[in-house]
């Protein structure tokens, strides 16, 4: 269990150099200066820009600093956010994007369990048939349809939510479905085959016949064992909502950290990028490692076997 | 117990007469009820009879067809403009109204239909040929060099996909090509995978071993007699990178860091029309609802594809 927790840590960190190191690379590989305007500016400006960002340093030099500055958590100074910090705009935006994917991630994994479950249960009957379809829908529909459409039917015609914002309770509705909807599926389903799989399984058949009943088999058999896949999920679950939060924090016009990201790409502002790549990477790294441990700490068989079991 | 001796009673009520033998007919006994199949035929029957799966297979036929003809035969096209004509609602003249700019909706939805298909083809395609080569070589292989290349193929694997794509799109011009090749990076390693499991089952059944007995290389013996063999899992993992590819065109797009207009891409679109549901709703509505439909169509067909191949299904 150890060497396991050991191994994945280090691989973890493994892959975060390889991307620092590539996120380096690449930004450096693109032709033309960052500092380069529209107006011409003099040469000595051009020289105090670049000594303030330390570009006027040979690249290995510049790499070393920029290593430096990670383990010290200092992702540099934006070059278009008039000198801001990306500590700071970071610090600024990630509290909304963390509270809406905090949301969602809670309603993604309960939502899903509830309908898989539900599906599982009926198999083959009309409530299974139907969550399914739901979930294929669900699957269909990516969030870039389902914002417009929500926030023009519930927001614009009904006046149910306000349009854009994070402000009230109540503003998380209708970015929480359009962030979940495709999660939701996919646990739904996810959890339905495990559960119909476990509902044949040989202990439940004990369980049934040592004459428990019906609720006590489900919940203390059946869904302790669905529940793992949905465990290893997990760390995909947030490379979701990430990935999605981009485009709700964009048509709910949420000041959260995806909005900040694609500005910074349109802007071509390096050290944002660079940062904000980082920080994501290292937030959905550590979410998959938790996720990997909580799957060993979850399954007993491989707090016994240390290794993953081959199913 | 008690019942038994009831029941007893009752049949002895019944006189042996009232019961007559069953003539044994040999020839019948031997005979065959039910069409023996191929395990293709059983697949395909599996595959056919599946409602959903082939509603998907339909869809997805039509949704070629129309992004291959409809924008060849429509006397528009997706870049002219024309501002006497903008925000037209659907009408016989523009089915699916005019955006903003004056251009016809119809064919520029089937142009984003092309743009989005040939998208989720391509990186299907590199995905298929790096993945079955590298999978292979692992799972064929196995000892030293599958460590090595796994342990290469999970550190790529835990880098974000969409961190990749961004970055790649900041350095490189936003383009088709550059997309395809920023989903490319890490795409395969899930199809390697597959295959590396696959080949790693496969590896030591008899005709693999026979095939060697006969002289057969390395080489001949993963291409031509194990991956055909693994051919199920790879066509079903193929059908199911092509929606998320797709997506992760129109996201890209949305955010305006993919294709660039003139060329029509459902993403643009989409992002395009959110200012104007208000007023002008079907120039959000179609390229929604067909970005929806196609990634419905290929979810399901791939679902579809994955029930019938599978051999655990086959027996419940």
């Amino acid at each position: 269990m150890v060497r396991f927790i050991v191994r994945k840590f280090l691989f973890m960190i493994l892959s975060l150099y390889v991307l620092v190191t590539a996120t380096f690379v690449l930004m450096n590989a693109v032709p033309g200066s960052p500092l380069q305007r529209e107006k011409a500016t003099s040469p000595q400006i051009q020289k105090n820009l670049e000594a303030f960002y330390g570009l006027d340093k040979p690249l290995i030099q510049q790499y070393g600093v920029y290593l430096k500055n990670l383990l010290q958590f200092d992702l540099g100074i934006s070059m278009k956010k008039r000198f801001y910090s990306v500590n700071k705009i970071i610090n600024d935006s990630f509290k909304y994007s963390l509270r809406l994917g905090i949301v969602s991630i809670i309603t993604s994994v309960v939502a899903g369990c509830t309908l898989g479950i539900i599906a599982a249960l009926y198999h083959r009957r009309f409530l299974d048939n139907l969550s399914m379809v739901l979930a294929v829908i669900g699957l269909a529909i990516p969030s870039m349809v389902m914002a417009p459409v929500l926030q023009y039917l519930l927001a614009v015609k009904l006046r149910i939510f306000k349009v854009a914002g994070l402000d009230g309770p109540l503003d998380y509705v209708l970015p929480t479905i359009a962030l979940s909807s495709v999660s939701i599926a996919f646990i739904a389903r996810l959890i339905r085959s495990t559960m119909i799989e476990v509902l044949h399984a040989d202990y439940i058949r004990t369980a049934k016949a040592k004459g428990l009943a019906g609720h006590a088999i489900v919940w203390r058999h059946c869904i302790r064992n669905s529940m793992l896949p949905v465990v290893t999920y997990l760390g995909y679950l947030t490379a979701n909502v990430i990935t999605g939060s981009v485009i709700i924090e964009a048509i709910f016009a949420i000041p959260g950290m995806g909005k900040f990201f694609v500005q910074s790409v349109v802007d071509r502002d390096y050290p944002l990028i660079m940062g904000i790549t980082v920080f994501y990477a290292v937030l959905l790294m550590v979410c998959r490692f938790l996720a990997d441990i909580a799957y060993a700490l979850v399954d007993p068989r491989m707090r016994i076997l240390g290794s993953k079991v081959e199913r | 117990m008690r019942n038994d001796s009831s029941n007893f009673s009752a049949v002895g009520q019944i006189s042996p007469d009232l019961f007559a033998p069953i003539e044994r007919d040999l020839s019948k006994s031997e005979r065959i009820e039910r069409k023996s199949m191929t395990a293709w035929q059983h697949i395909r029957h599996r595959l056919v009879t599946n409602k959903l799966a082939m509603t998907g297979f339909v869809l997805m036929l039509l949704i070629v067809l129309m992004a291959i003809f409809a924008p060849i035969l429509s006397p528009y096209d997706h870049y002219t403009t024309d501002l006497q004509n903008a925000n037209q609602p659907p009408s016989w003249s523009h089915w699916f109204g005019t955006d903003d700019l004056g251009r016809d909706m119809f064919v520029r939805t089937w142009k984003g239909a092309q743009i989005s298909l040939f998208v989720g083809v391509m990186a299907a395609l590199i995905d298929l040929v790096i993945g079955v080569i590298y999978g292979g070589i692992m799972g064929y292989y196995g000892g030293k060099v599958d460590e090595v290349m796994n342990r290469i193929a999970e550190i790529l694997y835990a880098i974000p996909y969409l961190l990749v794509v961004i970055l790649l799109l900041v350095v490189m011009e936003p383009s088709l090509t550059t997309i395809i090749i920023a989903m490319s990076i890490t795409g395969w390693i899930n199809m390697a995978w597959i295959v590396r499991g696959q080949i790693m089952q496969l590896k030591n059944q008899e005709y693999a071993l026979a095939s060697r007995a006969l002289g057969a290389g390395n080489m001949r013996i993963l291409f031509r007699h194990l991956i055909p063999n693994a051919i199920g899992p790879i066509f079903v993992t193929l059908t199911l990178t092509v929606p998320s590819a797709i997506f992760t065109e129109a996201f890209l797009s949305f955010l305006g860091l993919g294709v660039q207009s003139p060329v029509a891409s459902w993403g643009t679109m989409l992002n395009d029309g959110i200012n104007a549901i208000q007023n002008y709703p079907w120039r959000e509505l179609f390229p929604a609802l067909f970005l929806s439909l196609t990634m419905f169509a290929f979810n399901v067909f791939g679902d579809g594809l994955r029930d019938a191949f599978d051999p655990i299904m086959r027996k419940s």
